[in-house]
């Protein structure tokens, strides 16, 4: 009980700046990708400490409602994978949190943040049915949807899951809006549709959408970390590959139209499950 | 203490949005070239942002005519305080050689309050740094942070 509240704690504080951090080094990589020099590691945080001092201002309350629950079910969902809590209650939790920040999109007339609620709902119809998908696999493996049966495994999953992982990393491009998929909102200097869902959204309501994405980097590298559970350097190994994988995929695509997306998520995701799901049964 | 490291991250991050109010495009090739590899503005913390709901600071090039007086005043008003505004160019300081064109209105400081003035025609992307850099020591005095 006491390891869980400290875990508990440790994911509402620690996490955030973890994620901060690691948006700071990806916009660092980026730079260097581009051959600039790039912002400091800490800018992330100021910026956010920056739109928190900013004046509040929204079209309608629904908004500061809807960008408060997006933070809540951002941080719940980071605080439910800490504690090894069931991997379908984490799915639902993000999911009421990304539905009222496409919500608060919608409440505003803006055609611009409109537009980006409608493609964030394309977005999240692209990546759900992959994350259950995941899930899925990982509870036939494991025997339970429970995130501690995973560490009670004695080799990792990736040896069993190995097709699993790449479907877990297209669904992660897509939930964390990197390129090629970046097509609800856009982060950096290319824009799409001004900011897409985050129009509408500024001051200290866009700082708690910024630190609720921080919670969903932390909450995507960490189901990247269940496939190598038995050992803490394998975690960190494969998260590092992945992010870096993330970042180099970001800046070498170009954006593609959400039909691609949606076709090749769930083709691709599909297909690849079933062959993975066979190759388990074959063994 | 919170207040300190607001005002820290209001010196780092300052947003900028930028408008054209009329101008012949040279100042905002200008502007845009701050972006690239050379000048790299993201090093100090300065994004291009496209959305003046998300700004902190607003670029304005060219002159302001009465068509165009309105929709600078609205992009003004939609920018959630503290903001800065930076009139960069001839034109945009003074309405330069078209200030007594008929439907010139002049420089920009005749719709909305400017801070700080970056001349040149076109002004050079090293004049629109210095200018951004000394809109951020106006912003300094003002919340009392000068060592």
């Amino acid at each position: 009980m006491i390891t869980k509240i400290i875990l508990a704690i440790l994911a509402l504080v620690a996490a955030p700046l973890l994620g901060a951090l690691i948006t700071g080094v990806d916009r660092r990589i980026t730079a260097w990708l581009q051959s600039r020099y790039g912002p400091p590691i800490l800018q992330p945080i100021y910026d956010v400490l920056k739109l928190l001092g900013k004046e509040p201002m929204v079209t309608n309350t629904w908004q500061a409602l809807c960008a408060y629950v997006y933070i809540v079910g951002a941080a719940l969902s980071v605080v439910l994978l800490f504690t090894g809590s069931d991997l379908l209650l984490i799915f639902f939790v993000l999911t009421v949190g990304a539905v009222f920040l496409v919500m608060g999109a919608l409440a505003s007339p803006s055609p611009y943040s409109q537009i980006g609620g409608q493609r964030e709902l394309l977005q999240m119809l692209a990546y759900e049915p992959l994350l259950i998908l995941v899930f899925a696999a990982i509870a036939m493996v494991t025997g339970s949807f429970k995130v501690s049966a995973v560490f009670e495994q004695t080799r990792p999953l990736l040896y069993d899951l190995p097709l699993m992982y790449i479907v877990l990393g297209y669904a992660l491009t897509i939930k964390l809006r990197k390129s090629p998929f970046d097509i609800s909102a856009s982060a950096h200097a290319h824009q799409e549709l001004v900011r897409g869902v985050y129009t509408e959204y500024s001051g200290p309501f866009l700082a708690m959408i910024e630190i609720a994405h921080w919670y969903e980097v932390i909450l995507v590298l960490g189901l990247c970390a269940l496939f190598w559970s038995t050992s803490v350097v394998g975690m960190v190994v494969l998260v590092a590959v992945t992010y870096l994988a993330e970042i180099i995929v970001d800046n070498v695509t170009a954006r593609l139209t959400w039909r691609f997306m949606l076709k090749s998520a769930v083709g691709m995701g599909l297909v690849l499950t079933l062959v993975n799901m066979l190759w388990l049964y074959a063994q | 203490m919170l207040g300190n490291l607001i005002n820290q991250g209001r010196i780092k991050s300052p947003w900028v949005v930028h408008f054209d109010c009329g101008s012949c495009n040279g100042c905002d090739i200008e502007v845009l070239a701050c972006l690239t590899p050379i000048y790299d503005i993201e090093r100090f913390g300065i994004l291009n942002i496209g959305n003046p709901k998300h700004a902190d600071v607003l670029l304005v090039t060219g002159t302001v005519n009465h068509r165009n007086k309105h929709v600078l005043k609205n992009i003004y008003d939609q920018m959630p305080g503290p903001k800065a505004v930076i009139a960069i160019g001839a034109c945009g300081c003074s309405g330069g050689v078209f200030r007594e064109a008929y439907n010139v209105v002049g420089g920009v400081d005749k719709v909305i309050p400017v801070d700080v003035y970056v001349p040149g025609c076109p002004a050079r992307p090293e004049a629109i740094i210095d200018g951004v850099v000394a809109a951020l020591e106006k912003v300094k005095t003002l919340l009392g942070m000068t060592a």
